[in-house]
This record gives C-alpha cells, structure tokens and sequence, in this order.
C-alpha cells in the first residue's frame, strides 16, 4: 500500500485555501443524523469535539479523567506561539512555517506546517472569543514572549499556566455544547478498541472506569485525540494516566504509526530523588534565560558534594566546568532542547552527576542575581552597594521573573534556589512521533483520523517551545472540522450505525477476553514492576542517544519483558467494578509493544536528525566535531510501520518528504 | 521514617465504607504523599490485598484530580498545594494519618478516596462559557482593549483546577468558591458581558439544585485553596447575582 | 426578585440584611441603656417616648420582631440545609487550621443569644405588653414609684446575681456571633470585609464595645442597686 499524503496541488501558500473552497460539504439538516466519537478531550479532542457539535454533528466524547478539563494539555506552562506580528518584529506565517520546519530538523510535511502557521493567527482570536485571559500590556493590548529557537516574539500566554486556560477555554466551548445536547459527555470512559466495519472506522469498544462494565458506541467516524505516549519511559512529564492504548489499538486495527523514535527530551525537569519516584517535574525553559548551567570540573568536589561535605556555593569559578559554554560558545546556555538534554547526559554518564542518583547537573542564578542587582543599583543611584545589598536587589528581580518557578522547586525539593544552585535532568516531555495521517487528518483506516499530539505531522523530529498547543487547537478548531466534513459528505444516507453486528461482537469479546485474563491470570508481579522495567530499557538504551547494539538489546529485552508480563502479571481486584490496577494492566501491554517498534524504528533510523540521536551518525571533523549529522540523501521521508503481529514484524513504508520552499541545512549552534 | 495510615475504603458507591488501619515502613522525606500511597499499594498487592483507590493524575498540582482529606485537611497540612505536591516531609517518623475521601452529599464516594465530582461539570454546563462559535471570524484577538488589571484579576479568577478543596473543607459543603471563581473570570472580561445576568443566574441555580450548602464566610475555602483563589469571588458573585435579579 | 430570595445566595443576602437591622437595633438599644448610668431621668424620659410612640410600638415593634423571628428561622432554616450537604462526617476534621471558631460556631452563639432573647423577654418585654397592651396603661406610671418606672424596673431586675450572671454569660456569646457575624453581613452583600483591615477593626470595636457596655450597664445596676 503506497502512502498518498493527500496534499493538495498548487503554490504553498494557497493550497489550504483552494482545498476548502472545493472540498464537499453537509448540509445541515444532514450533519445532525451524522455521528461522530471523539477520544480524549484536551486541546485538540476537546476543541474538535466543540466545533463539530456547533456545526451539527452528533458528537460522543470521551476522557478516562472525571472531566475533560482534567486532559494533560493543562500542565502545558509557557505559551502558544501564533504569526499574529502584534510586536511588529517581522513575524509572518512564513516565518512561523520556516521556523517550524527548521526547528523540526526537516522531517516534517511542509503543506501541514504551512497550513498550521496559517490558521495559528485564528486560534488567538477564537481564545479571546471564549474569555481566555491572556496576559496583557497597560495599554491593554495581548503581551508577547519569545521562546527558544526563533528570533521574533510571538508566544501569548496566561501566566505560567498557558495550557490550562486554553484547556479551559476549549472546556467551555464543550460544556456549551454540552448544554446543547450536541456533545454526549462520557467521562471516566477509556476506549480499548476501535471497530471497523467494510473497512471504515465505524465505532469504539470502550469500558465505563466506574463500573467496569464495556460499551458499544457506534458513529460515521472516529476521531482520536489522545495524546502522546511519552510513558513508555515510565518516568515522564506526563500525567500518570497519559497512555498510548488508543492509539496503539487503531494501529493494530490498521493506522500506521509514523516516526516513534521521535522523542523530545526536555533539559530542565527536577532530578529523581529515588526509585519510588512516580514522574517528573518540568520547569520552564524560560530559566535557562538566566541560569547558568555546570558540574564540577573535578572528580574529588563531585564526590564530596554527593557525600555532603560541600556545597556547590564552595566551588570557586575555576572549579566549576560550564559546559554548554564551552562547548558552544555562540549560545551557550540557550542551545536547543535536545542538544542541552545531550550535553547534560554526557557530563552525568562521565560520572559528573551531582545528587545521590548521579543525574543531576546545576542550574545557577547567582551570575544572574549579582548582574541584575548591579543593573539595579545603578538605576536606584546606590553608590558602592555592598554584597547583600546587590545580592537583595538581584533576587527581587529574578523572583518577579521566575518567582512561581522557585517556589515550585522549594516545595518539591526542600531547597532554596535563591541561595543555592537548582539541580535539574532531562526528562521526556513530547513525543513528536504518533499516528501517521494524510493532510486530511485521516489515518490509513478510512473515516478514522487522528489529531494533536496523537499523530505524528507537524514538528518533524523536534518540537519548538509553544508549538504543541498551536496544533492541538489548529487541528480541533480549524482544520478537521473541514477535513471531516469532505469524507462525511457520503455517509449523509448511511443512517445509524447499528451495534448488534459481527464486528462489535468481536471486537467486544476481544476486549472482555483480555480483560478476564488479566484479572484472572495469578501473576506474582504488579503491573508496576514491569513498567518500570520497560523505563529503564527504554531510558538506558533508547533515550537521548542511541546505537545500534543498544537498540538491538533493547528490543530482544522489551520483547522477554512482554512476554514475562503476560506470564506474570497481577492484577488485583474483579473486572466488574472501578479497578485501577486493571486499567494500568491494559496500558501497560500496549506500552510493552509500542516500546519495541520504538526502537525499531530508532534502529532503523541511522542518521540523527532532532530528538533522534544516532551515535554513529555524528560529524567527524571540523568545527561541527561530534554534533548530530542528518543524512538527507537516505533518511529525508516519514518512517510509518504496518502492524504485522509482533512490533518487530512491522513492515516499514516511506512517505518522501520533498522541502519545495526551504533550503535544508545543517543545525549549528557553536 | 515507618507511619501508621487510617485510611476510608469502601467497595463501592452502595457499600458502607469505614477506617482501616495500615502500617508503611521506610518512607523516605523527600516523596510525595502519593508516591507514599504507591508505597502502601504495591504493598498491598504483594500480600494479595486490594490496593487503595485514589484519583491522581498529573502529580504536578495544576490537573485537580487528586482529592485526599488528609489529617482533617484538604489537600493536608501544607498549604498552596495539592495532594500530590504534598512532600513526606511535612510529617514526622511514628506519625498517623488519618486518610479520608473528600465529604459532600453532591460529591459521593465511587470507591475508597474516590469520589464523584461531575456537578461541578454540571454547573460550568449550565453557563460557564461565553457563546460564541469556533468559526474562525471573530473579530480580532486585539479588538477591545482590556485594562492590564482585569485581564490579570480574571486569569487570578480561572487559575481554579476544579478539584473541590473547597467544597471538602466548607463546613457547609459549599462550592461557592469554585462557582465564584468562575463567574468572575467572565464578569470582569468585556466578552462576557452579554449573558452575565443569564450566566450567574443559571449557575447559581445548577450549584443549589446539586445539593451543595450555603456560604457563612468562614474563609476556609480561601485557606485551603491549593490556587489560593480569593473570597473576592464570592463577593463578586453575590454582587453579580443581586445584580442580575433586580434588573 | 422572588427566584432571588429562593436562592442559596438570595437566602445569605435576606440573612446580612436582617443582621445589620439587628445590627442598628443593637446600638440604639444600647444607646439607651447606656443613658441609665448617667441619669436616671433622661433614661426614663428617652424609655416612655420609646414606650409610648405609636409610629414605634406599632410600626417598628413588629418589624424588631420580625427580624428577630426571621434571622432565627433563616439561621435554622440555613443550618438543617447545610448540614444536609454533607451527610458523612468527617472521622477527623481540623477546623482550627483554616478558620475562627466563631465563624464555624454560630449557630451555638445564635442559640445562646436566642435562650438569653427567650430570659430577656420574660424579664422585659411581656410585662411591657401585658401592661400597655393588655392592662391598657399607657402612662408609665408604677404604684410606690416616683416619676416612671422603667428605671425602677431596670434596676430591680440587676439586683439577682443569678439573672447578671446570665446576662453577662449572654453579652459573651453575643461578642462572639458578631466577632464573624459583622464582617460576614458585609461579605454576604458583595463587599469582600474579609480582606478589607478597617472594616474588619470597626467589626471587633463593634463586636467587643457594644456587649461589653452591655456588660457594663448589668454589673453597674446590680452594684449600685438604690434600696
């Protein structure tokens, strides 16, 4: 089966446009005998469910959460980047698109990217619409920050808390249509299959959390919107019930999933204290503004530090190795995310770490604290300001910028950042990867589509800062209530999907079948147990860098880890009742099978290109020495698995990637 | 550090539900409260017990799922935190804590500490929202001005998560915190004006038909308040509502 | 309007109107008495007009008493609700840590108040209706008293250590409903007095000086008693 994008002909700038103007549309007497399921009710789910509801549809969604205002687009912090231009800057949406395609180390589908920077302006818009309170200037118009990795500002945000009010707002969009009777509200619901019937998506098998009990729902169409799997390392910045199962069920029933190497791995998350730890913490990129990362430069500090008998505030400058200034001295502490993740990696598995678990570099703020309070000084007229003095009026400065931030990292870790060095690690954070999708939105299993972080489009092999929530919203407001309505123009005489057929009996008896034997099956382990074993394979062999010998070990180890999990797992408590360990079970399995295509597809991968680092693909000589190397010749095409039965089975097909308006280039940041 | 946990189960919505007494060893300070209750349970599990349900997500203090009554407390003793950013350390080695869902009639137990919150959902359904349509042709995001003051006072307002802290800790059981929350986040935006006397009304009245009690100002809402929301809200809804009703 | 009145809010705004009626009865009553230690005449010159105006005995008298029946009932009313709102308590509940004990408390404070209200009524206001109303005399006038008699009666009353005792018990409780109840009238109408420092020191002056002066008047009467 050859991959058809499905993008439409004619200049760049003009397809999304022109493909509107002719795509089929339902009447609206007809859309309110058409169906629609959606899973998982974040930016994009909740936004996608709204819309389509306020243009007529039947809408059915669903969340595992008690609400849908709970989806995890909601930890979200920094912003949403939009090509408004308010900051007069040179912002365009063909700057935004550039941005994006280079920031995703060009593995990503141009018309998408193009079309994502053209709606962007929109979501603004439609945020204001609904009471969103972003941040605004005394003049009262919308304020604007910049991010990482571009040269204009235009990140609007909320506060610290950017995601939850664009949840929020997608959430009241949704309660209105709620009101309405347009949105059939399912909560505590979790979709465990998908049913195809003549080979179109056509329905879900889903089981109601609270009871236990599994639920036939029909529809015309089935949209999934359930986010990332970054998960499959056990440890993540992901909430704990964020899960790949939706997905991972409709690649099984024959949507190709695309690109799962693809994994962002952000630089400054809080360390891990134990082995009890159960996630991780992100903190703002934002801090790398004015934090200054290092280790010690010697072995002895770094080994009296861990032991306690000295504080980092002992370290003399020249005791100190800032190495992502050394090593890359044209932007130094604000190199990208990945390239940071790296850097601290290598320092750590060098044996530089500095807290009890090794993983762990500083984050300082005293060059920033004393070079603010100098600044300070001097536009209060303070003559010769003492030490204290310059030290108090630098932390008033660095508390109004990151005061939330500071405050977060004391309660966690019981240390005041203000006085002594934040310790930090990567964590993973994204995955770029997911659900392969033509520009329809639609996956390789007709009327079934999948959006947001769900599917693998946008950010190629990396993500810029603020990008996520601009997607999950462009695809639920903007794009698939289009798209959707062209594949629905032929069901308008379909009528009701009937429940009572062969295909649901099947593919509820799979479920039910899967779910007696977990609770049946008198395993000695937990569910728990393996999933952390999975994290570590997946950690230690398939994390911020890769070779082929540790993938090949990673997937014969995921794959005896699955198989001793069906063996051996336990799960506690009946079927028929509110079972969390059950529901962990299920997850969990899939995780077991997704992590092997991961490194699979990791292996197969030999270049490094973004979030994907190859050891063996590096630059050997020149300036550019031991930094990530693309291979556009060989590796310049999305990578979408066929399920096969086992994950190392899947049969690879390759959607070219062609780049008509953007040179390649390599990324420099030395 | 080694605790004793009194902890609320209870099989499920119909089931009488009482405390039971638990023992957790080597609890390391630095741990999250629920990363204490993973302790409990994978200890559970192994001696072929239930594990205790709770509901948690983000464990990060921004989703509002996670919802114990710790030693007579929402969200435990610390304050501007939600249960899962609750560290160890705020208890001491031999201690006992008492473990309890979160109390209402509008808010009843689904299983153990879990506990059914959907009539917040309810009232948002009855007017949380400004109606307008995701068609794409609003009108500019920098149309109307908005004074530096009320776009921040009304992000203060919406920062609420949802969780019911305030309802658990009312000695009424009243949501008027979170309601009010709400109803000022719109009351002090221009977009909401149109249907604020339609929105207090239709909230108000959702919030009394879901069984939740009356507000004495006792201000432990506020206290409790992981998103420190203020009684300002309150205020604001009650002026709102007075408001609406006389024109 | 009449939805307004049905609602939970509606229900807290009717309580804070009736409060602050209580509330500005409160200090003319005060007022008053107040006068008895200072001259025994004015006090009772002030008492007949009180006694004995029309536009008062038959307009403001009913109002008093209805919002005196209507802040008892709506309290109860108020109470019964609210306890229905949560059904099961809690095994262990830490009141203290995020709220007074006056605000958690007032229906004890009311019910005291109501008990000393029922003491207070036997002791003043019956034989007040039973004269004027039932008995037919208006003058003010007591057989073996000089002048009027509402000094006389004040007096009489204090001489108990018994009845002082309950009053001053009485005024105690009295504080302690308006320590919250103050501040919570203002908060109910839509004026936040929770996080406003000058309206919350002139509800303590409020809520100590006008019981205290109470106190004052019971103790001063059973101490300087004139037979």
């Amino acid at each position: 089966m050859a991959l058809d994008s499905k993008v439409p002909k004619g200049p760049l700038k003009d397809k999304w446009t022109t493909y509107k103007d002719h795509i089929n549309l339902v009447n609206p007497a007809n859309k309110r005998h058409i169906d629609i399921i959606v899973v998982g009710t974040g930016l994009a789910g909740g936004s996608a469910a709204a819309t389509l509801a306020e243009l007529g549809y039947n809408v059915k969604a669903f969340c595992y959460q008690d609400s849908p205002r709970r989806a995890h687009s909601i930890a979200a912090q920094g912003g949403i980047n939009a090509a408004k231009n308010y900051q007069g800057d040179g912002d365009s949406t063909y700057r935004l698109f550039y941005d994006t395609v280079k920031g995703g180390d060009y593995r990503s589908r141009e018309a998408n990217v193009y079309r994502l920077a053209e709606v962007s302006a929109n979501i603004i818009d439609q945020c204001v619409a609904q009471g969103v309170p972003f941040a605004r200037d005394y003049g009262g118009l919308l304020d604007n920050r910049s991010f990482g990795g571009v040269l204009v500002s235009r990140t609007f945000y909320a506060k610290g808390q950017t995601g939850q009010q664009l949840l929020l707002g997608a959430y009241s969009a949704m309660n209105r249509q709620i009101a309405r009777g347009k949105i059939q509200m399912y909560n505590r619901h979790e979709m465990l299959d998908v049913v195809k019937i003549d080979g179109k998506a056509r329905g879900i098998i889903a089981r109601d959390l609270i009871t236990g009990k599994i639920e036939r729902h029909s529809a015309h169409a089935v949209v999934i919107a359930s986010g990332g799997y970054g998960n499959v390392y056990f440890l993540s910045t992901n909430a704990m019930g964020s899960n790949a199962t939706a997905a991972w069920k409709i690649h099984k029933k024959g949507a190709f999933f695309a690109n799962p190497c693809y994994t962002q791995i952000h630089p400054t998350c809080i360390p891990r204290s134990g082995d009890y730890q159960s996630k991780l913490t992100l903190m703002s990129e934002s801090l790398r503004n004015d934090g200054r990362i290092w280790v010690p430069k010697n072995m002895d500090d770094v080994l009296a530090i861990r032991e306690g008998r000295k504080k980092p505030t002992d370290l003399s400058e020249d005791e100190r190795d800032y190495y992502l200034e050394r090593r890359y001295p044209a932007f130094g502490n604000l190199v990208p995310r990945d390239v940071a993740s790296r850097a601290a990696k290598e320092r750590c598995d060098a044996g530089y770490g500095v807290n009890a678990t090794g993983e762990a570099v500083y984050l300082d703020f005293a060059s920033a604290i004393e070079r603010y309070g100098k600044e300070q000084a001097k536009i209060h007229n303070i003559d010769n300001p003492s030490k204290e003095k310059i030290t108090e009026l630098g932390e008033a400065i660095v508390e109004a910028k990151y005061g939330n931030l500071f405050q977060m990292y004391e309660k966690i870790v019981d240390e005041n950042p203000y006085k002594t060095p934040m310790m930090i690690y990567p964590a993973t954070h994204y995955t770029m990867g997911g659900v392969w999708v033509d520009y329809n939105l639609m996956t390789t299993v007709d009327g079934l589509y999948c959006i947001g972080e769900a599917n693998f489009s946008d950010h190629g092999a990396n993500r810029l800062g603020a990008s996520a929530l601009m997607q999950g919203l462009a695809d639920g407001y903007f794009v698939l209530p289009y798209t959707i309505g062209d594949y629905l123009s032929n069901d308008i005489r379909t009528g009701k999907i009937p429940t009572d057929t062969k295909e649901f009996d099947e593919a509820e008896k799979d479920v039910t079948d899967r779910i007696n034997f977990f609770v049946n099956n008198n395993g000695t382990k937990s569910v728990d147990h393996f999933h952390k074993r999975l994290g570590k394979v997946m950690w230690d062999k398939v994390g911020m860098s890769r070779n082929e010998q540790g993938l090949k070990e990673a997937m014969a180890e995921i794959k005896a880890i699955r198989e001793e999990f069906w063996k051996d797992v336990k799960v506690p408590g009946n079927a028929n009742e509110m079972n969390p360990e059950l529901e962990k079970a299920g997850r969990v399995a899939d995780f077991l099978e997704l992590g092997e295509l991961f490194a699979k597809d990791a292996l197969h991968r030999n270049e490094s290109c973004g979030g994907h680092f190859r050891e063996e693909s590096v630059e050997l000589e020149g300036e550019q020495k031991g930094e990530a190397k693309r291979k556009d010749d060989e590796f310049a095409y999305v990578a979408a698995w066929e399920y096969k039965g086992e994950p190392a089975d899947a049969v690879l097909h390759k959607e070219e990637l062609e780049f008509k308006d953007i040179e390649l280039k390599q990324r420099s940041y030395k | 550090m080694n605790l004793t946990l009194k902890i609320w189960r209870q099989k499920s919505a119909s089931d009488k539900g009482k405390m039971v007494d638990y023992k957790v060893t080597d609890i390391s300070e630095h741990m999250s409260f629920l990363e204490m209750m993973d302790v409990l349970n994978e200890q559970l599990i192994a001696e072929g017990h239930e594990p205790v349900a709770f509901d948690h997500d983000c464990r990060e203090g921004i989703c509002g799922m996670c919802s114990m009554y710790i030693n007579g407390e929402a969200h435990g003793p610390d304050r501007g935190v939600t249960t899962c950013q609750l560290h160890m350390r705020m208890f001491k080695d031999g201690d006992t804590i008492t473990i309890e869902p979160f109390r209402a009639t509008a808010f009843p137990v689904i299983k153990d500490l879990v506990v059914d919150r959907t009539a917040f959902d309810r009232i948002q359904h009855a007017g949380g929202y400004v109606s307008v349509n995701t068609s794409g042709n609003t009108q500019d995001a920098n149309a109307i001005p908005i004074s530096k003051h009320a776009a921040d006072e009304a992000m203060d307002a919406a920062t609420c998560i949802g969780c019911g802290a305030c309802v658990a800790t009312c000695k009424n059981s009243s949501a008027m915190l979170f309601v009010g929350a709400k109803v000022s986040q719109y009351a002090l935006l221009p977009q909401g004006q149109v249907e604020a006397a339609d929105r207090v009304q239709n909230m108000v009245a959702q919030m009394d038909l879901e069984g939740f009690g009356n507000c004495t100002n006792t201000g432990a809402c506020e206290i409790e308040c992981p998103k420190g929301i203020s009684l300002e809200n309150i205020a604001r809804m009650n002026r709102e509502l007075m408001k609406a009703s006389i024109k | 309007m009449s939805g307004f009145f049905k609602s939970s809010i509606g229900r807290k705004v009717a309580m804070a109107l009736s409060a602050f009626f209580l509330m500005f009865f409160l200090l003319q009553h005060f007022a008053i008495n107040i006068l008895s230690v200072f001259s025994a005449d004015t006090f009772n010159e002030v008492s007949h007009f009180m006694g004995t105006n029309p536009l008062i005995q038959y307009v403001l008298q009913p109002v008093l008493i209805f919002g005196v029946v209507f802040h008892f009932v709506m309290g109860f009313v108020l109470e019964i609700k609210n306890k229905k709102a949560r059904q099961v308590a809690y095994v262990k509940n830490n009141g203290t840590a995020n709220s007074s004990w006056m605000s958690r408390n007032m229906i004890w404070s009311g019910l005291a108040i109501l008990a000393f209200i029922v003491l207070h009524f036997i002791d003043f206001w019956f034989p007040e209706i039973n004269t004027k109303f039932i008995q037919g005399d208006w003058s003010g006038m007591h057989e073996g008293v000089e002048g009027y008699r509402y000094f006389h009666e004040l007096q009489e009353k204090f001489v108990s250590p018994i009845r002082v005792g309950a009053y001053v018990l009485a005024f105690i409780f009295l504080a302690l409903h308006l320590l919250h109840g103050f501040t919570s009238a203002f908060q109910s109408m839509g004026y936040t007095a929770m996080h406003k420092k000058t309206l919350q020191n002139i509800g303590k002056a409020y809520a100590i000086i006008i019981p205290l002066g109470f106190i004052f008047i019971a103790i001063y009467h059973h101490f300087n008693h004139i037979h």
